[in-house]
């Protein structure tokens, strides 16, 4: 497929403004005869359902928890990026820019990458407009910390809970357009399936998850909020409901889904302490600002205190290695979250993990000398608190413990520069799309792009869209589309419910044993170290998983019912495709780069290694069919305001 | 660790609900309340004993607001500051007995289990929960200037995460604390001084409308609140109240 990124012309800097001049628009009185649905509720959908319920456009918007305040954006602690320059030290559009490509090593859209930059301080205007309580200085103005992979202080928060804060300014604007009637709330609702309708995305099936009643919804245009995939490894940061099925939907529908091997593995989470664990807490990598990261030199220290016979406090400064300042003296804690987590990886395959050997250490210790107990408190206050009640550890007297695990999914489904899919009419914002990160997304973005995306971008280019829409007239719900797609839906859910009333008795499982099953393939093949022989196995594991699953899964109740099994039944099924299709995007792509690390392809001390000169593409893939390899199509990237350059953060 | 669980289940809002009795063992005291409840509804589907108990929950480290369990009486359990999902087993003691209830309040109807309806709160936000601001047009976030302690009073009370456990601790189930802290948040800042009298007139006229009780100040709400936020937001929305007018709508005056 010819993939047409549709990049307007003209220099770097200037390409958004002249697009926004000479974009299509949409007449106010136009705009009400124009339905819109939009699917999930986080940052990128609650500020494009709010801002084009604004522009009065009649909007549809759905999620699958009992409000929309609830989506996983809410649990983004540490902050969100602008290029504001308010603390004077340098920062600009610029150099947010090519942070941004530099930190996603160098596999992102330029002209993406630089609008997104070029919005960032809209988005804080406006979420301080809305009563967003970002920290502020003694002076009133607002105050700055730093995130990875940047020299200067540009990431806005509030305390830890800036995602929450951030969707709470979203969610009273989607209210407010709820009160005025723009916008109608389907809570409790989950996508099914997408509808086309002559090439054009025109509706969704859902199911309430209340009552199991399958509803169609018809719009001129449909836009994917839905996140990202992350718990297909089952243990990640995501919330437990958190789920890519959605977004599997619209690319068996025609949507390319581009450079799904492409995980973020955060460096510091809590780490993992038994079986029946559900979810893996994230520490905010704010707290690199002011922790520092180590494990014992000695691997007789580390064996200690693997055996309890040692404490961490009772390491002295000289046998403790601080081993991201040692090898990266540049960035020291504060480099990007690919290569922090590769150097705890590096750190306890040698043999110096501490705790189960899978974690190491983040200190305080210096930081509450030096700034006093109260100010880390003020700082970072809710995190230690949470850490102190997960783990029954006080971090102000003893380092926590913290270990990488899945967080952030940089691929997503294809879009243009448009945030339009392949198939006309459907738009994919936030985490669900593929566009801005490359192949690592650096801290404090993610909430950066969702507010970019649902803000400022769709509000305006799916009026380029929607603009011929207006002679088409209402979308019927009732056609042979709907019809069948309705129909499928069925067919998926009773095809399900049929495994385990086929399967003999006392032979079923649940669906968390085959999801524990398939994330533990994942994260074991095809999580922080990939090579051909792991990503072999892994494809071979999961397809006689799959297998087990459609003839030992079973399903309890009817679908008529509120039935969380049934729901995470269907998510997973979806997970075994997405699963062999991430694992095809990392076999094929014989480089390493940010969170895709091959260990064929790495330097001799053990960085990344990159090859530009095959691999700088967008891998964007086409659904074949069940059990078919998908085929690629590329879309070359091409950097003309940036030197490519290797990425080093020493 | 053992534990025996005496579970409220009811299949739909409308059919009786009931006490059920369940054994679990071998928990570790790692094992968060809801793995352990994880536990249980893998052994009851394992051994097709009955349908898996139905519990809200969503991110698990307790910032949603999804999950919300009455624990022995007491709404997120026995453990100051926390959600359902940080609440831990070491908290419990060996062969204990755990009675598990979904909130219990009029304006929050039971849909199954432990799954309660609190599509309630949204629509008190939706009453004028937020500042009106439409998208673009809006001055450079440091034109105002809002002194530091004024910004931390309106994050702690902004810090409520809407899971309902003020009214379930409350005896008349009111919804005062969730309220208060809605109307404090925006009351304590510049942006939101402009509609300030109307947003807590109509607020409160939606809290009333919807069934939830009167607030006697017995403050359960906030000894039981997991963000911990103060009764002092009640004073501030009683404050803001009389300054409306005592809720008079200024338009028809």
């Amino acid at each position: 497929m010819n993939l047409d990124s549709k990049i307007p012309e003209g220099p770097l800097a200037e390409k958004w403004t002249n697009y926004k001049a000479h974009q299509k628009l949409v007449n106010p009185a136009n705009k009400r005869k124009i339905n819109i649905i939009v699917v999930g509720t986080g940052l990128a959908g609650a500020s494009a359902a709010a801002s084009l319920g604004a522009l009065g456009f009649k909007v549809d918007i759905f999620c699958i928890q009992d409000s929309p305040r609830r989506a996983h954006s809410i649990a983004a602690q540490g902050g969100i990026n602008a290029a504001k320059n308010y603390q004077n030290d340098g920062d600009s559009i610029y150099r947010l820019f090519y942070d941004t490509i530099k930190g996603g090593d160098y596999r992102a859209r330029e002209a993406n990458v630089y609008r997104l930059a070029e919005v960032s301080n809209n988005i804080i205007d406006q979420c301080v407009a809305q009563g967003v309580p970002f920290a502020r200085d003694y002076g009133g103005t607002l105050d700055n910390r730093s995130f990875g992979g940047a020299q200067v202080s540009r990431t806005f928060y509030a305390r830890g809970q800036t995602g929450q804060q951030l969707l709470l300014g979203a969610y009273g604007a989607l209210s407010r357009e709820i009160a005025r009637g723009t916008v109608t709330l389907h809570e409790r609702h989950e996508m099914m399936d997408l509808v086309v309708v002559d090439g054009r995305a025109r509706g969704i099936i859902t199911r309430n998850l209340v009552n199991g009643e399958i509803e169609r919804f018809a719009a001129h245009a449909v836009v994917l909020a839905t996140g990202g995939y992350g718990n297909i490894y089952y243990l990640s940061t995501n919330a437990m409901n958190s789920n890519g099925s959605a977004a599997w939907q619209c690319h068996k529908k025609g949507a390319l889904f581009a450079n799904p091997c492409y995980v973020q593995i955060h460096p510091t989470c809590i780490p993992v302490h038994g079986d029946y664990q559900s979810k893996l807490t994230l520490m905010s990598e704010s707290l690199r600002n002011d922790g520092r990261i180590w494990v014992p030199k000695k691997k007789e220290d580390a064996e200690a205190i693997r055996a309890k016979k040692l404490k961490p406090t009772d390491i002295a400064e000289e046998d403790r290695d601080y081993y991201l300042e040692r090898r990266y003296p540049a960035f020291g804690n504060l480099v990007p979250r690919d290569v922090a987590s590769r150097a705890a990886k590096e750190r306890c395959d040698a043999g110096y993990g501490v705790g189960t050997g899978l974690a190491v250490y983040l200190d305080f210790a210096d930081a509450i000398q030096r700034l006093g107990r109260d100010v880390v408190e003020q700082r970072y206050g809710n995190l230690f608190q949470m850490y102190q009640k997960i783990t029954d550890d006080n971090p102000y007297e003893t380092p926590m413990m913290i270990y990488p695990a899945i967080h952030y999914t940089m691929g997503g489904i294809w879009v243009d520069y448009e945030l339009q899919t392949t198939i006309p009419g459907l738009f994919a914002a936030g985490e669900a799309n593929f566009s801005d990160h490359g192949a690592n997304r650096l801290g404090a973005s993610a909430l950066m792009q969702g507010l970019a995306d649902g803000y400022f971008v769709l509000p305006y280019t799916m009026q380029n869209y929607l603009s011929d829409q207006i002679y088409v007239g209402k979308i019927s719900a009732d056609t042979p589309e709907f019809d069948k797609a309705e129909q499928d839906v069925r067919e998926r859910i009773n095809k399900l419910f049929e495994v385990g009333q086929k399967a003999a008795a006392g032979t079923t499982k649940t669906v968390d044993h085959f999801q524990k099953a398939l994330g533990h393939i994942m994260w074991e093949y095809v999580g922080m170290a990939r090579n051909t022989e792991s990503l072999t196995t892994a494809k071979k594991l999961v397809c006689e998983l799959e297998e087990e699953f459609w003839k030992e899964v079973s399903i309890p109740g009817k679908n008529e019912e509120m039935n969380p099994e049934l729901e995470k039944g269907l998510r997973t099924a979806d997970n075994f495709e997405l699963a062999r299709l991430m694992i095809q995007d990392a076999l094929h792509r014989e480089e390493s780069c940010g969170g895709h690390f091959r260990t064929e392809h790495q330097t001799e001390d053990g960085e990344t290694q990159r090859d530009d000169e095959h691999f700088m593409y967008v891998g964007a893939w086409e659904y074949q069919g069940h059990d078919v390899d998908e085929v690629m199509s590329k879309e070359d990237l091409h950097y003309e305001y940036i030197q490519i350059a290797k990425r080093n953060y020493k | 660790m053992n534990f025996t669980l005496h579970i409220w289940r009811q299949e739909n809002a409308r059919a009786k609900g009931h006490f059920e009795t369940y054994k679990v063992q071998n928990i570790s005291t790692e094992c968060s309340f809801l793995e352990m409840l994880d536990i249980l509804n893998e052994s009851l589907l394992n051994d097709h004993i009955a349908h898996p108990v139905c519990f809200d929950n969503d991110c698990r480290e307790g910032i949603c607001g999804m999950c919300g369990l009455y624990i022995n009486g007491r709404p997120h359990g026995n453990d100051d500051g926390i959600t359902t999902c940080q609440l831990h087993m070491r908290k419990f003691n060996d062969g204990d007995d755990i009675w598990i209830e979904p909130w219990r309040a009029k304006p929050f109807p039971v849909i199954r289990d432990l799954v309660v309806d609190r599509t309630a709160f949204d629509k008190i936000i939706q009453a004028g929960g937020y500042i009106s601001t439409t998208t673009g047009g809006v001055p450079d976030a440091n034109s105002i200037l809002i002194p530091k302690h004024k910004a931390d009073m309106a994050m702690d009370a902004a810090a409520c995460i809407g899971c309902g456990a003020c009214v379930a601790a409350c005896k008349n189930a009111s919804a005062m604390l969730f309220v208060s802290a809605k109307v404090s948040h925006l009351a304590l800042l510049p942006q939101g001084q402009v509609e300030a009298a109307d947003r807590v007139r109509k607020m409160v006229c939606k809290m009333d409308e919807l069934g939830f009780g009167s607030c006697t100040n017995t403050y359960a709400c906030e000894a039981e609140c997991p963000k911990q936020i103060k009764r002092q937001n009640i004073a501030r929305l009683n404050r803001q109240w009389i300054g409306s007018g005592f809720g008079r709508d200024r338009k028809t005056e």
